[in-house]
């Protein structure tokens, strides 16, 4: 114990005595089950919006309790619960066509649960955002034999991407920042990583505190992409009015 | 489904509840107060203040709530002891308790979250008001106490609704730090029964139900004050 690093320098040193390198994969992947789940979110939310907009009236009811559901039960319980039940049911699925269980992989689990999640919240603000499109643009498109497909790609999408923006990068901060939940299931990302050093060198603290500096540096980094991404599907958008500003 | 588990459990249960509603309460009201600090030194503090108070709800706002009670209750927690005396301190078994960490730390978070929507309230009073109010000769004190604040807070109420219940669904977080909330009583009922869905069930019923009072208390609220939009 005497020889240990015990310098903060050394701590975080990317190389094996240092635990910078365990603390860097973790925070690849948190990304990476962030990204994944953020398209699955994306992927069921515009189903659930479309389906919540012009689906039948069974199909409106069952969203409605997807949304309802996932929005008011605490994230935790959702993930804990989902973990088990998704495991369990997958397993159950494969032993029913007498092929063998296995032990699934946390990561694609994590990804699966997170974006399920994630899919409710993008239901409802991609609807806000479908509704706020004139719906002048939308007949004026039917007036000229666009097939629904078509009006989707060309028409609604484009108008809806500068409604649907601020609502989609607040989904995706929260989104990395739930992600450390996964933790709480035992699987490594940053959060857990960070634990594990933390627990091998007694240096909770220098850990801890290097971890939420690399959560609050995706978060700005993020924030600021966000806003590029904005200002370009924002181009050709009439500027608001002078004497708007609060 | 089996719920005759509930019969033994449900004094445990009963204490757990206590304990999350114990968590919120403390969480939302000492929040609320440091919030409106900080809402405060953002809308008429000089730079220094509003760039601490900026950085402050950037910080507690960008980093999971997760890491910051564990940054609280390891980092902190293994720091804490090496102060001189305090393990003799009348305080000390109290700082002992993770339900003392949970409780710093999601207050924390909760003024982070708030600051910023009482921020955008105070900003929202309309410029008229306080021309009024100062038109009678009140003091700047009186004013804020009597006009602005009130008047923000109003303007509010909706969104603290919902931040109140954001607040509910991550206290389970505390069960992490060894607090015998809800959660952690129907982790503690799946490792004595071996059923994994039907405590998270009840519990979840218990969220749900907390949730609804917290909303119908915020509607009644509301309607007090009836405003002209």
């Amino acid at each position: 114990m005497a020889t240990a690093p015990q310098g903060i320098f050394d701590l975080l040193s990317p190389y094996p005595p240092g635990w910078g390198g365990v603390l860097l994969t973790g925070a690849a992947s948190t990304v990476a089950i962030s990204a994944g789940a953020f398209l699955i979110g994306l992927v069921l939310g515009t189903g659930g919006a479309l389906g919540k907009l012009s689906g039948s009236r069974p199909l409106r009811l069952l969203l409605q309790f997807y949304t309802i559901a996932i929005r008011a039960v605490p994230e935790l319980i959702l993930i804990v619960g989902l973990y088990y039940a998704g495991m369990d049911g997958l397993n159950r699925l494969l032993a029913l066509f007498n092929l063998p269980g296995f032990e699934l992989n946390g990561f694609a689990v994590a990804i699966a649960v997170l974006g399920f999640v994630q899919g409710a919240y993008m239901t409802e603000v991609l609807r806000g955002a479908i509704l706020a499109i004139p719906v002048g643009q939308i007949e004026a498109a039917k007036a000229f034999g666009m097939g629904p497909g078509l009006r989707f790609r060309r028409i609604v999408l484009p108008a809806l991407l500068p409604n649907a923006l601020p609502g989609l990068a607040n989904l995706w901060m929260s989104i990395m920042k739930d992600s450390a939940l996964i933790a709480v299931v035992g699987y490594q990302e940053l959060a857990l990583a960070t634990r594990l050093a933390g627990a091998s060198t007694k240096h909770y603290f220098i850990f801890f505190m290097a971890s939420a500096l690399i959560y609050l540096a995706l978060t700005l980094i993020s924030n600021a992409l966000f806003n590029l991404i904005e200002k370009r599907v924002r181009r050709g958008q009439p500027k608001p009015a002078g004497g708007f500003a609060p | 489904m089996t719920f005759s588990w509930i019969d033994a459990y449900w004094p445990l249960l009963l204490t757990g509840a206590w304990q999350t509603i114990a968590l919120l309460v403390i969480s939302v009201v000492f929040g609320f107060l440091i919030a409106i600090g900080l809402a405060f030194a953002q809308v008429s503090g000089g730079p220094v203040t509003r760039a601490l108070s900026r950085g402050y709800c950037t910080f507690f706002r960008g980093t999971p709530l997760l890491i910051q009670l564990w940054l609280l209750y390891y980092g902190v927690g293994s720091l804490l002891p090496m102060i001189p005396g305090i393990r003799q301190s009348l305080f000390w078994p109290i700082l002992r308790e993770g339900f003392f960490f949970a409780a710093v730390s999601f207050t924390l978070n909760y003024a982070a979250y708030e600051a910023e929507v009482l921020r955008g309230a105070l900003l929202a009073v309309p410029k008229g008001e306080l021309e009024a109010g100062r038109a009678f000769g009140m003091s700047r004190w009186k004013l804020t106490r009597r006009i602005w604040l009130p008047r923000a807070i109003r303007i509010a109420l909706p969104t603290i609704g919902g931040e109140i219940v954001m607040q509910l669904k991550s206290t389970p977080l505390a069960f992490t730090v060894t607090v015998m909330d809800l959660y952690a009583v129907a982790t503690k009922v799946r490792q004595d029964t071996l059923l994994v869905y039907e405590p998270l069930i009840v519990v979840t019923v218990f969220y749900l139900v907390i949730t609804a009072i917290i909303a119908g208390t915020f509607r009644l609220l509301e309607r007090q004050v009836p405003m002209r939009r």
